[in-house]
């Protein structure tokens, strides 16, 4: 009998949480569930080094024969299927598009803040520089810039930004108008979120906002202590009481539920299980707790040593998660969020965040930078709104920063799903675009993990209540 | 009679190798814009074409 090729492992992610065996299909990005018994197997064919006969034999004296050859018929089965051990030529023929396209900006209204918040990457506003508000001709120009750099594309973004975007909410407002002015005129649908700290929006501002199908992210550390702590007022007292209220009264008048309240931990708070679920049981169902990016001497920065319990965080939060979809209180936890049937095409998924190329920022004065977090930051000024694009050779760093040209990433499983993460973190810890951020890629990695198998255990839940749908 | 048990079961039919053809239209939310404003995750946003 010809003697087969081995399989190639690199190809597969597999990992088991708690009784759910998981098998990820890298290229395909196709995932299987497993029963004990088939993961036993695959593991027994990992160690025959991915020959398949060797394993077969091998476990003879392990699994019952008849269900030792249904295994590895089903195994095969999705092998000629393309759903196991697939292969990609992707990466050999990659080269990403230019197409000098912008369909999303990040408008900074606003380099001033209310806040002090201790981790703040835009040094409580400003970003380094002097504390500004964008006058409603820039921000008309740069909506005039977005609207002819986005070319053919029909869906555009803008999202106010800062520091804090409502401490210059009469400019806000009038950007809101123009920009639907401009979106009817090009028949482009234009999507318009705003990020704030909360503590100027009225329940005036609210009403204005949701007429005019404005999205919000809302920023809310959890538990009062854990807020107050890193997100006082200038004064130096807890911001807690008024945002949370703020944020309560806000969905209280909302109902479209395309808001996200968005906090950040820290070493402070490991235990950030604690405050995402204090902010659902609060009402906020749509929530994303990110971890703080911050120079490892910082007191509040995350250390490699508090992985292990910010894994446990994200494991008890999966268990959670899971509770409460079942008593039928579902929440969102924007990082669990993965849809394996809709998600983004390939292509999508290796041209990343577009940071530098579809995605910029705004300075108030006009300035263009790759996103919000090299705002200020004169080495990656790209050009502004009043002139367009001089610096090519940055956008061009940017665009060739995709997992295929970065080593750590290359053969990472996770790749398809963080797209080679975040391009301000890997210069901000490296100084290169191309070198990842590595605790970073860790959480994300864990996270992931978690969103996957929420997936599976909602899709078995199903498959157990409409058992004909199998 | 005892029910065969299934050892395999395959959840999604969403093949990435597949959508390159079809894919790269560029209509999609920019992943950082929305909830996620100090990390990058791109797999959890929405195709606009599904």
């Amino acid at each position: 009998m010809a003697k087969t090729q081995p399989y190639d492992f690199s190809l597969l992610h597999k990992f088991a949480i708690e009784d759910t065996y998981i098998v990820l299909d890298i290229n395909s990005g196709i995932v299987h569930s497993l029963s004990k018994e088939a993961w036993d197997f695959l593991e027994g064919w990992e160690q025959a080094g991915g020959d398949l006969e060797q394993a077969t034999a091998l476990l003879q004296t392990t699994l019952p024969l008849g269900e030792l050859e249904e295994i590895r018929k089903s195994f095969e089965e999705l092998i000629a299927t393309g759903a196991l051990f697939s292969s990609s030529t992707v990466e050999e023929n990659y080269a990403p598009r230019d197409e000098q396209i912008v369909k999303a900006l990040c408008l900074h209204v606003a380099h001033d803040c209310n806040l002090r918040c201790k981790y703040c990457f835009a040094g409580t506003g400003p970003f380094g520089a002097d504390r500004s508000l964008m006058d409603l001709a820039t921000g008309q120009k740069a909506l005039d810039f977005l609207f002819a750099a986005s070319g053919p594309r029909r869906h555009v973004e803008v999202d106010y930004f800062g520091g804090e975007p409502l401490l210059n909410f009469n400019v806000v407002k009038e950007l809101i108008k123009y920009g639907k002015e401009k979106a009817r005129e090009t028949g482009k649908i234009l999507k318009q979120t705003l990020t704030t700290n909360a503590v100027l929006l009225t329940p005036e501002i609210i009403d204005y906002l949701n007429q005019e199908d404005v999205q919000l992210i809302l920023s809310i550390d959890g538990r009062p202590q854990v807020h107050d702590q890193m997100r006082p007022f200038i004064s130096g007292k807890g911001s807690f009481a008024l945002v949370d209220q703020r944020i309560r009264e806000y969905l209280s008048r909302q109902k479209a539920d395309t808001y996200y309240v968005r906090g950040t931990y820290t070493h402070f708070n490991l235990d950030f299980c604690e405050d995402v679920l204090y902010l659902v049981d609060r009402g906020m169902k749509r929530v994303s707790l990110e971890p703080v990016v911050a120079s490892p001497e910082q007191d509040y920065a995350l250390q490699e040593e508090d992985l292990p319990v910010l894994k446990e965080q994200y494991a008890r939060l999966a268990e959670k998660w899971l509770q409460y979809y079942r008593e039928g209180k579902p929440f969102q936890f924007f990082h669990f969020n993965i849809d394996l049937n809709k998600g983004p095409c390939l292509l999508k998924r290796l041209s990343g965040c577009g940071a530098g190329n579809e995605y910029l920022a705004v300075s108030p004065l006009g300035d263009l930078y790759p996103c919000h977090q090299f705002m200020e930051n004169k080495a990656f000024c790209l050009g502004n709104v009043f002139t367009g694009i001089q610096n090519q050779a940055l956008r061009e760093d940017f665009r060739q920063a995709h997992v295929f040209n970065k080593p750590e990433c290359r053969g990472c499983w996770a790749r398809f799903f963080c797209s080679g993460g975040c391009h301000a973190n890997a210069y901000h810890f490296h100084r290169d675009l191309r070198k990842p951020y590595e605790l970073g890629c860790e959480l994300q990695k864990t996270r992931l993990e978690y969103g996957i198998y929420l997936q599976v255990k909602v899709w078995t839940d199903r498959q157990q209540e409409q058992p004909q749908e199998a | 009679m005892m029910e065969k048990k299934v050892h395999i079961q395959t959840i999604n039919k969403q093949n990435l190798v597949q959508t390159v053809q079809k894919g790269g239209c560029g209509e999609c939310v920019t992943s950082c814009q929305s909830a996620c404003k100090t990390s990058c995750t791109v797999s959890n946003q929405d195709c606009q074409k599904q």
